[in-house]
């Protein structure tokens, strides 16, 4: 056995090479973020004051710490259209991830109630739009919602309307796109502990005179609920940061932290701002980051 | 299992019917006018092929598509080994220093807002003074992507009974020999799944190869994003068709894999 665990170490050492890459290409990059959005404001090219020299030394970085600015943090605070995309990233998120849990849960409780067999297709049927391409399907959604598209043909053709209805850039566009794109996310979480669910328990339910109505709401919902906060936190997350979707389908009026980050950058060229801006919205990330990674410790621990 | 069936209320197939016509619907309306005849898009002017051939006629969207063909394969590739590599350590290490911080750097991006790991990526690669193109495109997907390659082969290593490896180790395979030739076979399925996941999510990235790319070498997704813009063009509802098409191989592929892989084992995980 103890010759075995020495000849066992090598698996070890396979950790090494995406250890390297991992700290050199995720880790390091924040550190460039954060350092540069503590440089001072510059509308221009790099380099960025104050410039570590790690030749000259400890005295060089220190007196380099002393350059440091919160300038632009500052900025962020003061200026209402940070704060304002702030709000609405929070806004738009916590609404599309109410609607995804309105649509999201009776696709996924139908897909637990199927036969074995036709549940693997449905899960199969769910997860490919997940590969097929992200900016293609809101690209397809453009052309149903255009003017002359698709959508208002039809609602004049039923009379439901008597003039197009206006439906590219505006919020409603957006919210159809975000739940549209994140829709798989919800899904799949919801019915993996909707699965597991053990149908006895409703049988229970049933046998001790609960209506089907009563036995959903009193077993079925509070045993999905951790379902339910896994998917709710997995859309969340990233449309928080969403810059696509808001940037194709919404109006060009208020924009959320992503689009001001994009713009910042790639427009304004201010980079330090828009490093600030990341750091922020990082910060922003961190109590549902962490929410989501003790809900999947809890489940794992579930499992075991 | 009739039982089952049984209790199917009309409630719920309503909700999966409609949900199935939801995520399915735009992209056949998409397919169905990539061969419309007319200029307007929403106008029908009966079958034809006119747009494709319009995009073999464009040079610059024929640059971009190639240009990301070469990005997904190669980054997919480099994150195939790493993100293995990452598993077989994950899996079969024993506890290394740092193996929490690890984990947490290979997960984070499944997570993380992309414009702030294209941001990030672009300050290192000009803190290096690197020139932006084919390569820091391609490491930036190889970056992201190493975790879904690893999520896929870890849990498909996790389910191996390790005897097996025992075995041959007793009759006289050193460590790295008894991997080989005994438990890289059986994991190669979720391999090439992981490959394939790579792929198709490169081909797809705008945000992060917008940050990371240089002049003069857009990728397919760049070029689609500034059309797409600028408003509907039929040329593009045929470059997305062909899109959809060529991912549509890859995912009867890596089903195909998974399933091989299942079949000799308990089965893997679908992602």
């Amino acid at each position: 056995m103890s010759g075995r665990r020495i000849f066992a170490q090598p698996a070890r050492y396979a950790a090494i090479a995406p250890y390297l890459w991992m700290v050199l290409f995720f880790l390091v990059p924040f550190g460039f973020v954060l350092k540069i959005s503590l440089s001072q404001t510059a509308i221009a090219q790099p380099p960025y004051v104050p410039v570590f020299d790690f030749t000259e030394g400890w005295a060089a970085i220190q007196a380099a710490f002393a350059q440091l600015s919160l300038d632009n943090f500052r900025l962020l605070v003061s200026d209402s259209l940070y704060i304002s995309s702030y709000l609405r990233s929070l806004v738009v998120a916590v609404t599309s991830t109410l609607i995804l849990l309105l649509i999201g849960y009776p696709i996924a409780y139908g897909m637990a109630r199927l036969p074995q067999r036709w549940q693997a297709i449905a899960m199969m049927l769910v997860i490919i739009p997940f590969w097929t391409s992200f900016l293609i399907r809101i690209y397809a959604w453009i052309n149903i919602l255009q003017h002359d598209g698709l959508l208002n043909k039809v609602l004049l053709a039923l009379h439901l309307v008597s003039t197009p209805v206006v439906w590219l850039s505006t919020d409603t566009a957006m919210y159809i796109g975000i739940v549209y794109s994140y829709l798989p996310f919800m899904i799949l979480p919801l019915y993996a502990t909707l699965a597991k669910m053990d149908p006895s328990l409703l049988e229970a339910a049933s046998d001790l005179g609960a209506s089907p109505g009563r036995a959903f709401w009193l077993v079925t919902f509070p045993l999905s609920l951790p379902g339910v906060g896994a998917g709710a936190l997995l859309c969340f997350i990233p449309i928080v940061g969403e810059f696509v979707i808001p940037d194709l389908l919404a109006g060009s009026g208020s924009m959320m932290i992503g689009q001001t980050l994009w713009l910042e950058f790639f427009t304004n060229k201010d980079w330090p701002v828009a490093a600030a801006a990341a750091v922020a919205l990082l910060v922003l990330l961190v109590p549902p980051l962490l929410l989501y990674d003790r809900l999947q410790r809890r489940q794992l621990e579930g499992a075991n | 299992m009739a039982r089952k069936v049984g209790k199917m209320s009309p409630f719920n197939i309503t909700a999966l019917a409609l949900g199935m016509a939801f995520l399915y619907l735009p992209i056949v309306i998409l397919i169905i006018y990539s061969f419309n005849a007319s200029r307007l898009v929403t106008v029908w002017g009966g079958w034809s092929l006119r747009w494709y051939y319009e995009f073999f006629n464009d040079r610059a969207m024929l640059d971009a598509a190639w240009m990301s063909l070469r990005v997904a394969a190669v980054s997919a590739t480099i994150a195939t080994l790493l993100g293995t590599l990452a598993a077989v350590g994950l899996v079969r290490g024993e506890r290394f220093r740092g193996r929490s911080l690890f984990s947490g750097m290979l997960y984070a991006p499944l997570v993380m807002p992309e414009v702030i790991s294209g941001l990030s990526l672009l300050l290192l690669f000009v803190a290096l003074n690197a020139e932006r193109g084919f390569w820091t495109v391609t490491i930036a997907h190889t970056t992201l992507t190493i975790c879904f390659v690893t999520v896929v082969v870890q849990s498909r290593l996790a389910s191996i009974d390790r005897s097996l490896e025992e075995a041959a180790m007793d009759l006289g395979c050193d460590a790295v020999h008894a991997f080989l030739s005994v438990t890289l076979p059986l994991i190669i399925p979720a391999i090439a799944a992981g490959w394939m996941l790579a792929f198709t999510l490169s081909l797809d990235d705008v945000v992060i190869a917008s940050f990371t790319t240089g002049p003069g070498s857009a990728t397919l997704p760049i070029r689609i994003y500034s059309e797409v813009r600028l408003g509907v063009k039929p040329e593009i509802n045929a470059i997305c068709t062909m899109v959809i098409a060529l991912i549509a191989v890859v995912i009867v592929i890596a089903s195909l894999a998974s399933k091989l892989s299942s079949s000799q084992g308990e089965s893997a995980a679908p992602l």
